[in-house]
């Protein structure tokens, strides 16, 4: 390193470029290292579909099944639960299913394929929690007195109906999700499939 | 420091001396000695506050210690074992009952986290206190952060380890967080989970960072904090720089030598602090639920969140600023401004030094404003950490959005409330009071 002459602009260059391929190799080098922590093959095949017997499932109770590590309600849904989903229009964020959180054959009033049977993942849209069942109207199970039943995330406090409908001002930005399932009769459905018999 | 006139060690002929004389011929024993122990001048007026930053280092040791042998008895490993146990948790209970010994080092590692946390937030008191993070230390500082917030990664990761419920929901939520971010957030918080849901993939990345990744960062920072120090000298209760004012050696004359003056000192602050530490790691070691959750005590379960999870109280101040966004604002979630808002209140701790524009350092010698604002920002932190705890309720999230109002407020209306305080004229020397 001479501080008197000129610079030599060939070796300058020759410099510059060294240090930009090294530099683009150490860039290159982090493709493998960050492709690792995706989801493996494994991961990505144990999304296997569920099937379920619902043939003992009381009107007015709820199971749960596992669908991907998440949990999935199944709940059999009395007339004065379904009876109250209209009533909860006004304070529901989403009343109609618009955003995209359920098969099109589940966009309708009880976000279901059979009227009765709920079928949600019970998975918060906020943060993940799971929400838990609060189905007594009222004040009973420590909710507002004008509580019509439905759940609610201990999180953070967001509550849905009994069509997993998130209430306005929550911090949950959309309704629970529906996943994709179909009755093999009327008592067995498969969950995380469309169509029969895959 | 003052360092630089260096010499190599002269052996004085016994063996001892020969010894030290080649390795100091060979690597800068003596001179890194000097210049961060015996040569290196810090004021003589530190107080009890001066206490924490080399308790955070003892703490420090005692993590990456009980860490190791941790690491010896406990399997990361979300498996079901023959009893229907994920082996993780069940690893821990080995820990605790079977291992000799097991149920002291994990109750230290457990305790050590809260007591890293509790130091850590009394050694950054000081410099609100007394300025320290005002030039010509603003890298000190910022390293600082730096490490705190490595501190909060490394800790988080920690608690996903037992595979307890408060262990697994809680990372659940904290990496949903991620998700919240516009675009890439979905795919964001898949890539950290390595799996659709928080699981085995998760639970081993957590340890890979808890036990390497991280821990060799906060080492690194916590050389280069030190390092910084050490480059420009301490601040004291005093604010004042003491090498301005240096005798004919060239030494700072409200200096005294670190070692022995400081390492005796600290070693006082280390015995009442072993005192306090072990009285919780005998006799409380849950610390009330709050540094072991109850929750914990269960088995990790996909399927059902415990009735009321919560952070452990060293994230509750940022939990409740989380929580306290509930706005849609610029077409964008209240979820997403929950996560900006509670990145930026740890963030915003870093910009302080440009924030600061008051003429004196001190908290001594500064006006009523100050007083008041420091005061009122730590009762704000600790009633947004008391909340933080609490489940959710309409008079918490008012409370918890007034404070988050404060808390903000405090730092981004510094450049202009610092400024109007009434000042005292600060010393030419350091007080001893």
């Amino acid at each position: 390193m001479s501080n008197q002459g000129k610079m030599d602009c060939g070796r300058r260059r020759l410099i510059v470029a060294t240090a930009a391929v090294g530099g683009a190799g150490a860039v290159a080098a982090l493709v493998p290292f960050v492709s690792s922590l995706l989801p493996s093959e494994r991961a990505k095949a144990a999304g296997a579909p569920v099937e379920v017997d619902i043939g003992k499932l009381e009107a007015g109770q709820m199971m749960t099944v596992e669908w991907r590590g998440k949990p999935v309600w199944i709940i059999n849904r009395t007339p004065e639960m379904l009876g109250t989903l209209p009533k909860l229009d006004g304070s529901v964020a989403d009343p109609k299913s618009e955003v995209d959180m359920q098969p099109a054959y589940a966009r309708n009033e009880t976000r279901s394929i059979k009227k009765e049977f709920m079928v949600v993942v019970g998975i918060c849209t906020h943060l993940g929690c799971s929400p838990s069942s609060k189905f007594k109207a009222g004040a009973e199970e420590g909710m507002p007195a004008d509580w019509l039943g439905g759940f609610l995330c201990p999180c953070h406090g967001s509550t849905f109906d009994f069509a997993g409908r998130v209430f306005k001002s929550k911090p949950a930005p959309t309704n629970l999700e529906v996943p994709p399932h179909v009755y093999l009769s009327d008592t067995r459905i498969v969950i995380g499939e469309d169509k029969k018999g895959a | 420091m003052a360092a630089g006139k260096s010499e190599k060690y002269k052996s004085d002929g016994s063996i001892g001396g020969n010894a030290l004389e080649w390795v100091d011929a060979r690597f800068p024993a003596t001179s890194l000695y000097k210049e961060h122990l015996s040569e290196y001048y810090a004021p003589k007026n530190f107080n009890f506050w001066y206490f924490f930053g080399s308790l955070a280092l003892l703490v420090l040791v005692i993590q990456i210690v009980t860490g190791i042998f941790l690491v010896m008895h406990y399997k990361p490993d979300a498996a079901l074992n023959a009893n229907g146990v994920p082996i993780a948790f069940a690893s821990v209970e080995y820990i605790m009952r079977d291992v000799p010994g097991g149920w002291l080092i994990r109750y230290m590692h457990s305790t050590g986290a809260s007591a890293f946390f509790i130091v850590v937030y009394l050694h950054m008191f000081r410099g609100l206190l007394y300025g320290s993070y005002r030039k010509p230390r603003e890298l000190t500082w910022l390293f600082g952060v730096g490490i705190f917030l490595v501190l909060m990664g490394e800790a988080f990761f920690g608690y996903l380890l037992p595979w307890g419920q408060m262990s697994f929901w809680g990372a659940q939520v904290i990496v949903n967080l991620f998700s919240a971010i516009p675009v890439i957030g979905p795919d964001l918080s898949i890539l950290i989970r390595g799996d659709f849901v928080v699981g085995d993939a998760t639970l081993n990345r957590f340890f890979s960072f808890h036990v390497i990744a991280f821990p060799l960062i906060l080492i690194g920072l916590v050389a280069a904090h030190i390092l910084a120090l050490h480059e420009t000298g301490s601040n004291n209760p005093d604010g004042i720089e003491i090498k301005a004012n240096k005798d004919e050696n060239g030494i700072p004359r409200d200096g005294i030598p670190f070692h022995p003056y400081y390492t005796v000192k600290d070693i006082v602050g280390v015995v009442v602090f072993l005192m306090v530490f072990s009285a919780v790691m005998f006799f409380a070691p849950e610390g009330g639920g709050y540094f072991l959750e109850t929750p914990n005590f269960y088995p990790a379960d996909p399927l059902k969140t415990p009735p009321h999870i919560a952070p452990v109280w060293y994230f509750t101040p940022y939990y409740s600023i989380l929580r306290a966004m509930v706005w849609n604002f610029f077409g964008l979630p209240a979820k997403f401004w929950g996560v900006v808002g509670m990145g930026a209140s740890v963030v915003i701790f870093a910009f302080l030094p440009w924030l600061d524009r008051s003429p004196v350092k001190s908290i001594r010698y500064r006006g009523p404003i100050y007083k008041t604002m420091l005061t009122l920002f730590v009762i704000c932190f600790f009633i947004l950490g008391y909340l933080g705890t609490l489940s959710p309720s309409p008079m918490g999230e008012l409370i918890s959005q007034i404070c988050t109002v404060f808390y903000f407020g405090f730092f981004l209306g510094m450049p202009w409330w610092s400024r109007m305080d009434k000042f005292k004229p600060v010393p030419e020397r350091v007080t001893m009071k």
